[in-house]
């Protein structure tokens, strides 16, 4: 092994700035998935709770086939063949913002929350039922009872799996570099291209992936150490 | 809509140029999606059982690597095995088997948490048990613990396996003929049907992954009717066969 390691290349100067521009994009295009995709989520679980058969059917052909399908797929899907599916007005709106970020952050929600309706559907149906049926007993509408009553508890119970699904969406977020979204893998990438530094980058880039991973993964377990065995039924 | 570039192609993005060229499209991701899920069963076997060690030295090696793996995205540990091979082998890995070898210890380490989680659900009375009948450890592991463990793990087994299949698209991104890559080299060739291509593709995957997903919940639920104790005499007589096997 003739290898000279050179971690100056990588911690200083111009590449530095491109690994911090990378990991400021990871975050973000991550933070606005992770908010987008549990409003999604939590509308496609509502909606199936609804016992309204086609609205069913609908959310569960939805929930199993993006389940089922690569993200990396569905990423060139949209990246792709958004002429076809969205209308011109949204086509326009997307070549004049940011294109590759916006369907970057399109298929990454549209991906994940198809995950997140599942979890969250077993945390209603962990609830137990006389909570909708006496809240509907006492005026509510289904809408009402939902969002005020078996909701928030089903929430404080699937907290812990819908943090490790962001926590998948954080690493799946390193496919949009595909698309060219300058993310943190995609900068990393491109300074082994430039400099032939691959191993300091990539490690740095790991390092960086699992930092982030191993704050969460601790955020969890407090979590569960905490409030979890706060919670008596 | 042109779907006719799809029917032209189907034969590309099943088998990419096999009879006159190396296998790729379809065939591939299943070759690379068994391959992986082989190799990645028994690294996940070894790991999962050194992290239930007492022994620090055996268990904090495994609980880096199974950390270590699960913080990192594919992506990265594609590269990482691609980009890396040359220095520390001395020449280049091809890009199939450098990937192989990514999926193997990237799922591997997803294997050793479900081996971990599978073993810690039987009861310690069995171990217990095994023990004081004269086994040693590594006996009453072999011979009673894992041939429960390892039969409440099936179904995650498959979903792990589902989840290895929908990630041999990545092998993408260092250029393995598999079945996204063809996609793309079409996609690339036509340029006039990409959303007929993608949505193609997306739904050959779905085939398989779905097919697997309902096998795991039947599977699921077939087991754990078995084993929730209402035929109790059968999973005895099970445990027998498995020892008289074993030994």
């Amino acid at each position: 092994m003739h290898y000279e390691f050179n971690w100056m290349v990588v911690l200083t100067g111009e590449y530095r700035d491109w690994i911090i521009q990378g990991l400021i994009i990871t975050l973000k295009i991550s933070a606005i998935s992770i908010v987008l995709s549990l409003l999604l989520g939590t509308l496609v679980t509502t909606l199936r709770m609804t016992k309204i058969k086609v609205l069913e059917w609908i959310t569960l052909s939805y929930i199993e086939f993006f389940r089922n399908t690569p993200l990396l797929v569905q990423i060139f899907f949209w990246y792709f063949g958004s002429y076809v599916i969205f209308p011109d007005a949204v086509n326009q709106w997307l070549y004049d913002h940011d294109y590759e970020f916006a369907i970057g952050v399109v298929s990454l929600t549209i991906y994940t929350a198809a995950f997140i309706a599942e979890e969250i559907r077993s945390g209603i149906i962990s609830i137990p039922k006389e909570q909708m049926e006496s809240s509907r007993a006492t005026g509510l509408s289904f809408i009402q009872a939902m969002s005020y009553v078996v909701l928030p508890q089903a929430f404080r119970i699937v907290i812990p799996t819908l943090i490790s699904q962001f926590l998948n969406l954080i690493k799946n977020s390193s496919l949009v570099m595909t698309i060219g979204v300058m993310d943190l893998t995609y900068m990393t990438r491109q300074i082994e291209s430039y400099s032939f530094r691959g191993f300091e980058a990539f490690t740095v880039a790991t390092l960086l992936y699992i930092a982030i991973s191993l704050i969460v993964s601790f955020a969890i377990t407090m979590y569960n150490k905490k409030f979890l065995s706060l919670i008596k039924y | 809509m042109h779907w006719y570039v799809v029917w032209n192609n189907m034969e590309y993005f099943l088998l990419g140029r096999f009879p006159n060229g190396p296998l790729g499209g379809l065939a591939l991701s299943i070759v690379l999606a068994i391959g992986g899920i082989f190799f990645a069963v028994w690294i996940g076997l070894l790991f999962g059982l050194m992290r239930l060690s007492r022994r620090w030295y055996v268990r904090i090696p495994s609980i880096i690597y199974i950390e270590i793996i699960r913080g990192t995205p594919l992506l990265l540990l594609i590269f990482w095995f691609y980009f890396l091979s040359p220095i520390l082998l001395g020449r280049p890995m091809p890009e199939a088997r450098s990937t192989l070898a990514a999926f193997s210890v990237f799922t591997g380490a997803y294997v050793a948490e479900i081996v971990r989680a599978g073993i810690q659900s039987i009861p310690k009375g069995q171990m217990e048990a095994a023990r004081t009948s004269g086994l040693t450890y590594m006996q009453g592991m072999i011979s009673v613990v894992l041939p429960q463990a390892l039969r409440n793990m099936i179904p995650s087994f498959v979903n792990q396996f589902v989840s290895l299949t929908k990630d041999t698209s990545l092998a993408f991104i260092i250029g393995v003929q598999e079945l996204t890559r063809v996609a793309t080299q079409v996609n690339n060739r036509t340029m006039n049907a990409p959303a007929e291509i993608f949505f193609t593709i997306a739904v050959i995957y779905f085939i398989i992954c779905f097919g697997l997903t309902q096998t795991s919940r039947y599977l699921e639920k077939k087991l754990s009717y078995k084993t929730s104790g209402k035929i109790r005499h059968e999973k005895i007589e099970l445990l027998e066969d498995d020892y008289s096997i074993t030994t």
